[in-house]
């Protein structure tokens, strides 16, 4: 377990160097002088020059490459080119709502979607099944921003129970935090309901066919219990992994959400980045989104190990 | 012979079936699975019933439950009696109390009618803990006792574990004390030794028979073996397509069967009389093994890699139109050294020799004009046929890859099917149009159709009811009459070893144990593990298709018999 953990965190290693190379290749491979991509088209030569040197444009790549990891390992990810402050400073400032969002979906998500799941394998067949399946199609088809409005103007407009927009830090109290991330969860958790409800129900059915839940049965168990028990237990793999999956996918994937409830997050961050060519944001941008991607992985395959004894590393 | 000492005539009866009528679904012209059944199991007696697959003795037990699919099959007519409770007209509820304390089931496979992810422990434990208010340490003597009761080793250690690190017998024997713990006074057993090996089932059997005795309950047996009905009954039910063919006392079935049906699935059991032997051939040797050997290396990241020898230093010849069989159980690498015959897997030592060259180490490309010269018949015909190919087509793909025109390959395709007793037709279905025993003679014309030398048969009729194996095996002997074949036959079933078999391996462990002439090992073994084999055969005192127990004298089975 303790080797296996080591050699699944050793393996993390080089998929996170194949990814700061990418992320590296990114800037100085594409056409044109880096320098002057960063400096945008009205720059002076004395600028360039300045942004070369600083830059180390003018040592060879790999000495540029391997001063460049170095300094990200000292957690340097280099100086937003828009607004001139450390990158790391920007995400810091803005990963508290993407984050608060994240979970709060994952959590909302869970608590809907597995219950649903189960009851519709338990009633296959019947009305029920049919309608959580219908709503896990509606969940799936209809866009995020629908959704976002749709809610906005309920909720929001017509209900006066929650407000339109912002964020406030869950550091400011919980109730003003609450009433602002409400509407974003709901939103943002349509979908993966929808996904894990499926998933759930797929799962389900499948162990609700298993010779030992007519074992189960057969003990006189009571219905409940043989669900619970012994079926959503044998189902968890495939429903944790697909969780797991969804929450990478959140974190990288809120950027509708942040827009229509106009949340500082950092899906917001990244596009904006990307339509300012902000270089070092983005490259920040994209090792964290690989980071949690190996991150929760791992955390997923441990997973595996405490949900079915026959999975061993 | 039987524990027909402890059931008498009198003793109560603990489950009356009375004209029970199942249908799929509840509409009156529906059809009927189950058609007028009736049997009664008193206290103390084992009730025996057999059946093909289809016949509906699964079903009738699963009634008796109340576990069938809710609204798919439903009790149309009859009514069921359990110790003097209507079990149709019960709730939900009350049918819940029943199980495990009034009645109890065991299933055929050990492998997966346990929880995977619960300890077995605790999975006893729920019994209780569902049907009694005992507290937790009671719950655990009791649970530890009972272990004990099916002579389970070890049992503080096996009631912490997990149903994989349990063998498939010990496994069955948690399941026999998870129904016994309450008492019931009915236990239903579901071909409960189908899936162990001989020895093991052997054990099971007299563990149940022990039980039975020791606590006075009734025993609901179903099988498809008659073996193992010669072995455990005290009356038998015969069922045939839902229907009671046959019902009687033991001895009476077995002597005296008085219906064609019973006669017939009598009459298909193979003999463990090893058949006449064919005189000796001098034909060219086509298939030789010399010291094949297979390890499994297992890597470990700290400390030294674990190596498995799942086949040692096995050497056998087969020659031109003779029948080799490797007879052993689970794990005792037959179907290691098959397929490494056939190159499926590569052996890590030793010689494969076909028709006097060494194809154990060629290459991939070099195998490939050797690979037509040895073809292969899986154990299980459902699995091994592609489902959305025809039935031709999968024929004639192997032709085809060696290059035979494919209209040529088609035809030729017909004429295999033909050979192997199937309608003309059947060439442009599919497989799940066709039962179980033709999709088998489907999967032999397929390893025919690129004229091997030699035919591997891997466990091929063990999936098939004895009727249908009795034609398969047919079918190969003549194959083998008309086309010269050597057959490598793969079995842990003695008796089909005994019928089809010039010379016999037996293995253990991934090691040869012994091997000679099949009526020399079958009659006159000299290892104690074949001996242990032949002893642990169900039925072997009873020579079934001539309706007589065996004369042990000519036999020589028996130790000290010779």
């Amino acid at each position: 377990m303790l080797g296996y953990l080591i050699r699944r965190i050793l393996a993390a290693i080089p998929v996170m160097g194949v990814v700061a190379l990418f992320v590296f290749l990114l800037l100085r491979l594409t056409p044109g002088d880096p320098a002057a991509i960063l400096a945008g088209d009205n720059a002076t030569p004395e600028q360039l020059d300045r942004i070369r040197t600083s830059l180390g444009l003018n040592e060879p790549l790999y000495t540029q490459f391997f001063t460049w990891i170095g300094k990200l390992l000292h957690g340097d990810f280099g100086v937003s080119l828009i607004s001139n402050v450390p990158v790391i400073t920007m995400i810091g400032n803005r990963i508290e709502p993407t984050i608060a969002i994240a979970l709060s979906t994952i959590i909302f998500t869970v608590i809907v979607a597995v219950p649903l799941g189960v009851i519709a394998a338990w009633k296959h067949g019947t009305w029920i099944d049919r309608f959580v399946m219908a709503l896990s199609v509606i969940g799936f088809s209809v866009p995020v921003f629908v959704i976002g409005y749709v809610l906005i103007q309920v909720f929001a407009i017509d209900l006066r129970w929650l407000p339109v927009q912002g964020y406030r830090s869950f550091a400011r109290g919980f109730g003003p935090f609450f009433e602002r991330i409400a509407l974003p969860t709901l939103t943002l958790s349509f979908i993966y309901i929808a996904l894990i409800a499926r998933m759930t129900r797929a799962a389900m059915l499948d162990v609700l066919d298993e010779d030992y839940i007519r074992t189960a049965r057969a003990k006189g168990i009571a219905e409940r219990g043989v669900l619970l028990r012994h079926a959503l237990r044998n189902a968890a793999v495939p429903v944790i992994t697909v969780i797991g999956t969804g929450f990478a996918l959140l974190i990288s994937g809120v950027v509708v959400t942040e827009t229509v409830f106009n949340l500082p997050g950092i899906g917001r961050l990244t596009v904006d980045a990307v339509l300012a060519r902000d270089y070092p944001v983005i490259q920040a941008m994209i090792l964290l989104t690989s980071g949690i991607y190996v991150g929760v992985n791992l955390l997923i395959d441990l997973s595996y190990t405490l949900l079915d004894p026959r999975i061993r590393y | 012979m039987t524990a027909s000492t402890t059931a008498t005539s009198s003793a109560p009866v603990v489950l009356d079936v009375n004209d029970l009528v199942i249908s799929i679904g509840s509409k009156p012209d529906a059809h009927r699975i189950i058609d007028g059944v009736s049997l009664q199991v008193r206290q103390g007696e084992t009730l025996c019933v057999v059946g093909e697959s289809g016949s509906g003795k699964s079903v009738t037990s699963l009634t008796v439950m109340g576990l069938l699919p809710k609204k798919v099959l439903v009790p149309t007519r009859g009514k069921i009696t359990l110790a003097g409770e209507d079990i149709l007209a019960a709730s939900d509820r009350r049918l819940r109390q029943l199980r495990a304390t009034t009645m109890a089931m065991i299933f055929q496979e050990p492998m997966t009618a346990l929880n995977p992810v619960v300890p077995v422990g605790k999975q006893i434990d729920e019994v209780l803990r569902a049907h009694t208010n005992l507290d937790a340490r009671t719950r655990r003597e009791r649970i530890l006792a009972m272990m004990e009761q099916v002579r389970l080793p070890d049992v503080t250690r096996i009631f912490k574990s997990y149903p994989h690190q349990l063998s498939g017998g010990q496994r069955q024997r948690i399941m026999i004390a998870m129904a016994l713990v309450l008492e019931p006074k009915l236990l239903i057993a579901d071909e409960p030794t189908t899936a162990l090996d001989v020895t093991t089932q052997k054990q099971i059997l007299s563990l149940i028979r022990d039980l039975q005795r020791d606590h006075g309950t009734a025993v609901l047996f179903i099988t498809h073996d008659m073996g193992v009905v010669a072995e455990i009954a005290d009356r038998v039910v015969v069922m045939r397509k839902g229907k009671v063919v046959e019902t009687g006392a033991l001895d009476d079935v077995l002597r005296a069967p008085t219906m064609e049906y019973t006669r017939n699935l009598l009459s298909s059991v193979p003999s463990l009389i090893p058949r006449a032997a064919r005189p000796a051939s001098s034909e060219p040797i086509v298939l030789e093994t010399e010291s094949l050997g297979k390890v499994y290396r297992q890597r470990s990241t700290f400390g030294a890699a674990r190596e498995v020898a799942a086949a040692q230093n096995v050497t056998l010849t087969l020659r031109k139109g003779r029948t080799l069989g490797i007879v052993g159980e689970s794990g005792s690498g037959k179907s290691t050294v098959a397929r490494c015959i056939v190159r499926l897997i590569d052996p890590t030592s030793g010689e494969v020799r076909l028709a006097g060259q060494d194809i154990s180490t060629l290459s991939r490309p070099a195998l490939r004009p050797h690979r037509k010269r040895i073809q292969i018949v899986f154990q299980d015909p459902y699995r091994s046929l592609n489902p959305r190919v025809t039935v031709g087509e999968t024929i004639a793909e192997g032709p085809v890859n060696y290059g035979v025109p494919h209209a040529e390959a088609i035809k030729r395709a017909g004429e295999l099917l033909e050979l192997v007793d199937l309608p003309a037709d059947a060439i442009t279905r599919y497989p799940h149009q066709f039962s179980g025993g033709q999709r088998q003679r489907i999967a032999i014309a397929r390893a025919l159709a690129l004229d091997p030398d030699v035919l591997v048969a891997d466990e091929a009729v063990s999936a098939l009811d004895v009727s249908v194996q009795a034609q398969v095996l047919d079918l190969l002997d003549e194959i083998q009459t008309r086309l010269g074949i050597a057959l490598l036959f793969i079995t842990h079933d003695l008796r089909v070893a005994a019928q089809i078999c010039d010379e016999v391996v037996v293995m253990q462990h991934g090691r040869v144990v012994e091997q000679g002439p099949a009526g020399e090992i079958l009659t006159n073994p000299q290892q104690a593990y074949t001996k242990q084999l032949l002893e642990a055969a169900p039925g072997r005192h009873w020579d079934f298709a001539n309706f007589r127990p065996v004369n042990v004298q000519s036999t020589l089975a028996s130790p000290g018999a010779v």
